[in-house]
């Protein structure tokens, strides 16, 4: 694995972000200048009422959505200057998602979930099995490889969605509400799972979530309210 | 028992509007190969039966299936004429016409391809016992001369065979002085002209047949049965009717057959593509399912419901179809008739009694399509299906 | 690599709905089987004329084929330059027990089968034929189809000869090639000519046709227009053609039917593509969060619409191959029960190769809308649809 940025850097940098979709006739604003930076290394929950749109500011960060407006930089790269096709290969690099509903494919075992996205680089097929050996490991599914997402539990099939994340050892890791579709004790595991990540492998992390407990596991929590940030509240 | 709205599977396949259009366009398809085949067998009865009368009587030599192959020779045909069941015209001769028919080729105006063609040489009287046939154009052949009248899609179709036009044949040129119509029976494709003109130009010494109007029509048997016991000639009498049936017989059979065969092997295409619909609508909506049962709704309900979508859209299919098919009336068939080996031209008919078929059968589709999808959704069980929504 | 990796999973994709994909299969299987037999159909209408050769030429009567010609012409045709043999024809058109037991029957002289090679008669046989006035030779599927065997007496009823007319069968041939007519029955021109002179004298010493073979098939337009040069103005002119050219004369008139069979069999095409656009459009709709899930990951909005792509064709594919294979043992059923009325019923390797166009033509358009949908969706769209 490469290493990561230095520590306390700005990996993501935000400035006068807006967002607006169209809903019938009307424009509704999403967001509206947003400005912040997320430092490399850091763990950052973003909370906020339904509809407050930090899915909105996490898919944009993500890179799978475009701003209407202002800067958004990750690494030092400009996304809004990026095309559809460089926004594609700078994701698989770059970005590890995990969803709320895992989005495994239901036809791959556990092994070929993980590995999808080595497909997009150039690893040989016994480097690519080495790598998706390694994180699934990580995760604790080792024994699991074979399995494919229907003969799991929710809580594996978010292991296996992380060990996805994890393979091509990105800069960020983006997850959305990770915990959502899980039960108390799953959830405890998986949020202890993302610390380790951010601990002790150096990950940045931003978790958009819905829940208190859940975003006490993270460095700092930020909360979206009608578009807006609020204040940044560090986690003791 | 309360029935579910029909407004509930209205409004579910509005929902879906891609995958009904698509469903029912396929079946839509299949009602039209089946409505053309039945239009098509329609328009040909058409042609043949309504060719002929039914106090008419044909006279040909035994064994021979049609005019073509027949020979009446001059004695037997004047013995024919004066049987006394034949009717007698004005002036006391009787009603009947001794008739010689050949076949020529004749090239289409369009690609100058060669067809065989009709020609049919009468008597005085030929043209008054096909009272279904009248004259559309130009005036009646004159007896005695090299005139001839030619049946509406003949001329429409050959060279030379239009009003005022000159046809070569049997070494002697004829002039087309009218054009027929006779109301798309067999009649429409032949050529007539003057027997006694014709048959010394095609070096012929015998009649092919004698057609006689019966004074009464139950009269026909007695005068079949002595005609046919005369040792002195081998003729045998046929209903003009029943004539020009059997000589399409094989052709009718065909087209049956053929079509029938086509159109239930379309229509298992079809009844797939209704099954594979409605399953996936029963699967993406089984928590609506336990929802209804939850709510009061009984199984035959749940069933009556999706069985009523299906029917929907096979009804949908059925009058797309329909109003495909009867755009084919305008169009003529011509083809040989693989029996006389003439040319015979029909066209698509719609009757009452098709539509009704045609739609009972998309129906039919429809229900087999969505018997088992729907007894799918009823054998759900409740709890089972609010779970899994 | 990737393209492995879209293979594997669009397989698999393929199988997930086992029902649902099971029915789209069948459903091919169906319309590629029909579309196979009716192509056959069509074949089988031109069969004769295919078989037609290039260098025998059928000299008929001008006005029409159903006036025949006075045995006398067969000496000056004869005398024209570049014949091999000329031969004699009736044609005679009997019923054997019922109307729809039909076989062709031909009156001919002896030298009509030197014309025609592709009838491989035994020597023996042919000797017996030779000494029998009343023998017959019957084609290999004619005799299989009524159990006609060497020896036997077979009865037709004339229709344009009246009265019972019976035959010993003396030899069977069997055809050259698969595509020869082995349905015909065949008998002594100058038994007919007898009997005829006997029964109805004025109709003796008439022929049906005359049929010749040409030395050379580049001079067959001056051989022809020569012997119809020769009967101009007389009581009965002639038509001389090639007799591929008449063949294709009989299959012209029934045009109308053959082009109505070759349109509804692409109709059963249409239907077909309905159905599986259908299947596509439901289960590409179902997988929208998939798919984007895969360009979230980084994977190109072509491989998305690959995936579409490729499991369509999976199953139009697997539909294909059994339509095609089952297309040959259905058709030798249809050929039996059909009998003699298509006398050659094969199915040809060009309507194979149409049936696999076919089948690869509907799993391409049946995915191309639901493809490129896939591909266009937003990401963000997709992952929030759900079905």
């Amino acid at each position: 694995m490469s290493p990561s940025p230095l520590p306390g850097t700005p990996l993501v940098h935000l400035a006068g972000i807006t967002k607006s979709y169209r809903r019938g006739a009307q424009r509704v604003a999403v967001l509206s200048g947003i400005s912040f930076d997320i430092a490399a290394g850091e763990f950052l929950a973003l909370m906020g009422p339904s509809g407050s749109g930090k899915s909105t500011l996490l898919n944009l960060i993500a890179g799978i959505d475009r701003p209407d407006s202002g800067l958004l930089a990750v690494a030092g790269n400009d996304l809004g200057a990026m095309s559809e096709a460089d926004l594609a290969d700078w994701r698989a690099r770059h970005v590890g998602f995990i969803f709320q509903f895992y989005n495994l494919m239901p036809v791959l075992t556990a092994f070929e979930n993980v590995e999808l996205p080595l497909l997009l680089t150039h690893l040989s097929r016994r480097e690519r099995a080495e790598h998706v050996a390694f994180v699934l490991d990580m995760v604790g599914l080792g024994d699991r490889m074979e399995h494919r997402p229907g003969e799991l539990s929710g809580g594996q099939q978010q292991r296996v969605a992380i060990a996805r994340a994890l393979v091509t050892d990105p800069d960020l890791i983006v997850a959305d509400e990770p915990t959502g579709d899980l039960d108390r004790e799953s959830a405890e595991d998986i949020l202890r799972l993302l610390q380790h990540l951010n601990r002790d492998l150096g990950k940045t992390i931003v978790m958009v979530t819905h829940d208190a407990r859940a975003a006490e596991h993270a460095h700092a929590v930020m909360h979206l309210e009608k578009g807006e940030l609020s204040a940044r509240v560090d986690n003791p | 028992m309360r029935a579910i709205p029909l407004s509930y599977s209205l409004r579910n396949l509005s929902a879906r509007r891609m995958t009904t259009a698509l469903t029912a366009g396929g079946m839509a398809l299949v009602v039209f190969v089946f409505a053309a085949v039945l239009m098509l067998d329609a328009g040909l009865h058409q042609a043949m039966v309504d060719t002929g009368a039914d106090d008419n009587a044909v006279i040909i030599r035994r064994g021979s299936e049609t005019e073509m192959q027949s020979g009446v020779d001059r004695a037997a045909a004047a013995v024919v004429a004066s049987q006394p069941e034949v009717a007698l015209g004005p002036g006391g001769l009787p009603l009947a016409s001794k008739e010689t028919v050949v076949l020529i080729a004749l090239f289409t105006r369009d690609e100058g391809k060669p067809s065989n063609v009709m020609v049919r040489g009468i008597g005085p009287y030929g043209a008054e016992l096909r009272p279904q046939v009248r004259l559309a154009k130009g005036r009646m052949f004159r007896s005695g001369s090299n005139e001839v009248v030619a049946g509406a899609s003949i001329a429409k179709k050959f060279r030379g065979a239009g009003l005022g036009e000159t046809l070569r044949f049997g070494g002697r040129e004829w002039v087309v002085s009218g054009v027929l119509d006779a109301g798309g029976s067999g009649f429409d494709s032949e050529i007539w002209g003057d027997a006694d003109q014709l048959l010394p130009a095609f070096r012929r010494p015998v009649y092919s047949s004698v057609l006689v109007r019966l004074a009464q029509p139950e009269g026909f048997a007695a005068m079949k049965e002595r005609l046919e016991r005369d040792p002195r000639f081998t003729i045998e009498a046929k209903r003009e009717r029943q004539y020009y049936t059997d000589q399409s017989a094989g052709l009718a059979k065909f087209i049956n057959i053929l079509g029938l065969t086509l159109t239930v092997i379309f229509s298992i295409g079809a009844v797939i593509g209704a099954m594979i619909t409605m399953y996936a609508a029963v699967a993406s909506r089984t928590g609506e399912i336990g929802t209804l049962r939850a709510l009061g709704f009984r199984r035959r309900a749940v069933m009556g419901a999706f069985l009523v979508e299906s029917l929907l859209i096979a009804l949908v299919a059925g009058v797309v179809g329909l109003v495909l098919a009867s755009g084919l009336q305008w169009m003529t068939v011509s083809t040989m008739n693989f029996q006389s080996f003439a040319e015979l031209a029909f066209s698509f008919r719609l009757t009452p009694g098709i539509v009704v078929e045609v739609l009972l059968f998309a129906l039919a589709m429809g229900f087999v399509g969505g018997f088992l999808p729907a007894a799918r959704a009823a054998r759900m069980d409740i709890v089972a299906a609010l779970r899994s929504a | 690599m990737i393209l492995g990796a879209v293979l594997r999973h669009a397989l698999r994709n393929a199988t997930r709905h086992r029902l649902r994909s099971g029915l789209t299969v069948l459903g091919m299987v169906v319309a590629i089987l029909a579309y196979g037999l009716l192509q056959t159909v069509v074949g089988a209408w031109y069969a004769n004329a295919n078989n037609a050769s290039d260098t025998r030429l059928i000299t008929r009567n001008s006005i029409s084929l159903v006036f025949p010609m006075p045995l006398n012409y067969r000496q000056k045709i004869r005398a024209v330059e570049g014949l091999n043999q000329v031969s004699l024809a009736n044609w005679f058109g009997a019923i054997y027990k019922e109307p729809k037991n039909f076989f062709a029957q031909f009156a001919v002289s002896d030298d009509y089968f030197a014309i025609y090679p592709e009838f491989i008669i035994d020597e023996d046989q042919m000797r017996d034929y030779r000494r029998d006035r009343r023998g017959c030779i019957v084609g290999r599927k004619l005799a299989n189809t009524y159990g006609f065997k060497i020896g036997d007496a077979v009865t037709l009823k004339g229709t344009i000869f009246p009265g019972d007319w019976t035959f010993v069968v003396r030899a069977i041939y069997d055809g050259r090639k698969e595509s020869t007519d082995e349905t015909q029955f065949f008998f002594h021109w100058d038994f007919l000519n007898e009997t005829v002179k006997q029964r109805y004298a004025r109709r003796a010493d008439q022929v049906g046709v005359f049929v010749s073979s040409v030395r050379d098939p580049d001079d067959m337009a001056r051989v022809a227009l020569e012997i119809d040069g020769q009967f101009r103005n007389s009581a009965a002119e002639t038509l001389s053609e090639t007799e591929k050219a008449f063949q294709l004369g009989f299959v012209a008139m029934t045009g109308a039917i053959v082009t109505a069979v070759e349109l509804v069999s692409y109709v059963v095409i249409f239907i077909i593509m309905a159905v599986m656009a259908n299947t596509m459009a439901m289960t590409a709709r179902e997988r929208t969060a998939e798919y984007a899930t895969l360009k979230a990951l980084g994977f190109s909005p072509s491989f998305v619409a690959g995936l579409v792509l490729a499991e369509s064709l999976t199953i139009a594919l697997i539909g294909g191959a059994i339509g095609i294979a089952l297309t040959y043992p259905v058709a030798q059923g249809f050929a039996q029960a059909v009998g003699t009325l298509f006398p050659v019923f094969r199915v040809a390797p060009h309507t194979v190769l149409l049936q696999l166009a076919c089948a690869l033509l509907v799993g391409l358009l049946a995915a191309w809308l639901p493809a490129r949908r896939a591909a266009r969706v937003p990401i963000v769209e997709g992952l929030r649809s759900v079905v």
